[in-house]
């Protein structure tokens, strides 16, 4: 059969996998940090004998949109939101070094600081360990400060600093469990001019406008695709009609 | 298919979530009711291209393609901020200023913590709270004694009858937890202890870190009427966007099968 039919099919099948992503996105407007995946399709023109006709195409991951969310305040001393470029660093379940948008800090019963999916937040020397406490207070550099419990507030306590990093974007990925990290094997260094805000949340950054129009963009295109399949079928039953003696 | 699945998982999302803006917005008057928050994550992700492999010799592609698989609620995080305290005028009603939880001693045996201070005095002259629980310490009133004062530190007096002096009857006390959120609802403004909120430590009102005890007063729900009705018309229109991604995918897998 012609090859038509299978650069369509190709067509149909990437635009399928784009709306799966379109889906993501969707399904993930409310999650606290999320960034959403961004999707392009490239045309990949398929080498061999024959004429140059055939050309597929192929969807690749664009990485994700680095673009800042909308700050919501939730007025929590342990919400934190990254203000401007740069992430916070956590342990991801793996053991390795990951990095989030902010979120909501808990002090575990172990007294470790750590993020609403459980992985522990670090701070320059490893986890943040945080001694009982009957304030808390976080400084727009991570500095975070406590009253320890069973004493005034004239008392304060510096008890460590989040690690705040800002890793060039082009070294930063998502990793499988949607936490971020770096793709080469060098440390990241903090950075000091990170701001963090204290009492916010960040929103997922996933534009709805343009993800639906992207939804019925593709929807459109798969329908075009799955035209030409049905031209291609009709092409080969006359040609098969042809051949026949009526 | 995958994107019907995907947006399946974002419609139970804001469902769940629907249903912990219901329960806030159901309990706005439930004394010591502690809000709760559903937190999402992301689901895992299925690398389709892998980032970093040989485009050729020299070249390496610079981002895969990764398709995630949806969302999932990973938390209800309830907040333990403080609520609002409001003057009831009954000498039983005392309401917590600062952290902390009354003990109380549940028919099996068992503990529970609660921030509800709507104490009554049982048949036997026991502190219970409204649904009959004996309130740890005890606390015995003796029969026909008046002028019960309960103070910051929660030293409990009464007068009793025929006298004229007040004398203590009891003290309550209050326990702190490392990490409240961690506490398991039980209902009846219940909380019973975790692996995660970490052992109870008993302790005097007022002292290390522990809140005071007012008393003639209830701390009210803390939850916001404003944000959660935010919430709700968010939550909504999240629902509608997964739908309308379910109806999409629903349309082309349709036109596929029509078509050919």
């Amino acid at each position: 059969m012609d090859r038509l039919l299978y650069v369509a099919m190709t067509g149909a099948k990437q635009l399928m996998q784009a709306q799966t992503l379109v889906s993501q996105n969707l399904a993930n407007v409310s999650t606290t940090g999320f960034r959403a995946d961004l999707a392009r399709f490239e045309a990949r023109p398929i080498q061999g004998p024959g004429y140059a006709s055939r050309v597929n195409t192929v969807a690749t991951g664009l990485g994700f949109d680095r673009s800042q969310g909308a700050l919501v305040q939730t007025g929590e001393a342990l919400d934190v939101a990254i203000d401007g470029d740069g992430w916070l660093a956590v342990q991801a379940r793996d053991g390795s070094e990951a990095y989030i948008r902010g979120g909501s800090l808990k002090v575990n019963a172990n007294g470790l600081l750590e993020n609403e999916r459980g992985e522990l937040v670090l701070g320059d020397n490893g986890p943040l360990a945080i001694p009982p406490y009957t304030q808390i207070a976080l400084a727009s550099d991570g500095t975070i400060s406590v009253v320890p419990e069973g004493q005034g507030p004239e008392t304060l306590a510096q008890v460590g600093r989040l690690k705040l990093v800002n890793p060039e974007a082009d070294r930063l990925g998502k990793r499988a469990d949607g936490l971020i990290q770096v793709t080469d094997d060098e440390d990241v260094e903090p950075d000091a001019d990170v701001r963090v805000a204290s009492g916010f949340i960040e929103t997922s950054n996933v534009d709805i406008a343009s993800t639906l129009v992207d939804m019925i963009e593709f929807q459109r295109q798969f329908e075009v695709a799955v035209r030409m399949m049905q031209a291609a079928d009709e092409n080969a039953s006359r040609a098969a009609n042809l051949a026949s003696i009526s | 298919m995958e994107s019907l699945w995907v947006a399946k998982t974002g419609l139970e999302a804001q469902q769940t979530r629907m249903t912990v803006v219901s329960q806030n917005l159901a309990n706005v008057n439930t004394t010591g009711y502690k809000r709760q928050r559903a937190m999402f994550e992301d689901l895992l992700y299925q690398n389709v291209v892998q980032s970093g492999g040989m485009t050729s010799q020299q070249t390496e592609s610079p981002t895969g393609l990764n398709l995630g698989t949806g969302v999932r609620v990973v938390a209800t995080d309830r907040q333990f901020s403080q609520g609002n305290i409001v003057n009831s005028g009954n000498a039983l009603d005392v309401a917590i200023n600062g952290r902390g939880f009354f003990e109380i001693l549940l028919p099996d045996g068992s503990q529970a913590y609660t921030r509800d201070g709507t104490f009554q005095v049982n048949a036997d002259g026991e502190l219970v709270t409204s649904s009959g629980y004996t309130v740890q310490p005890a606390i015995n009133v003796p029969p026909g004694a008046t002028g019960i004062t309960i103070g910051l530190d929660g030293v409990v007096s009464a007068i009793p009858a025929g006298q004229s002096d007040a004398v203590q009857i009891g003290t309550l006390q209050l326990t702190d937890f490392t990490n409240p959120a961690g506490l398991q609802p039980k209902g009846e403004n219940l909380f019973a202890e975790t692996q995660s909120s970490g052992p109870p430590e008993a302790g005097t009102p007022g002292l290390n870190g522990i809140g005071t005890l007012m008393q003639g007063a209830l701390e009210t729900s803390n939850v916001n009427v404003v944000e959660e009705l935010v919430s709700m018309i968010e939550t909504q229109r999240a629902y509608e966007m997964n739908s309308r991604a379910i109806e999409t995918a629903d349309q082309m897998l349709q036109h596929l099968t029509n078509s050919l």
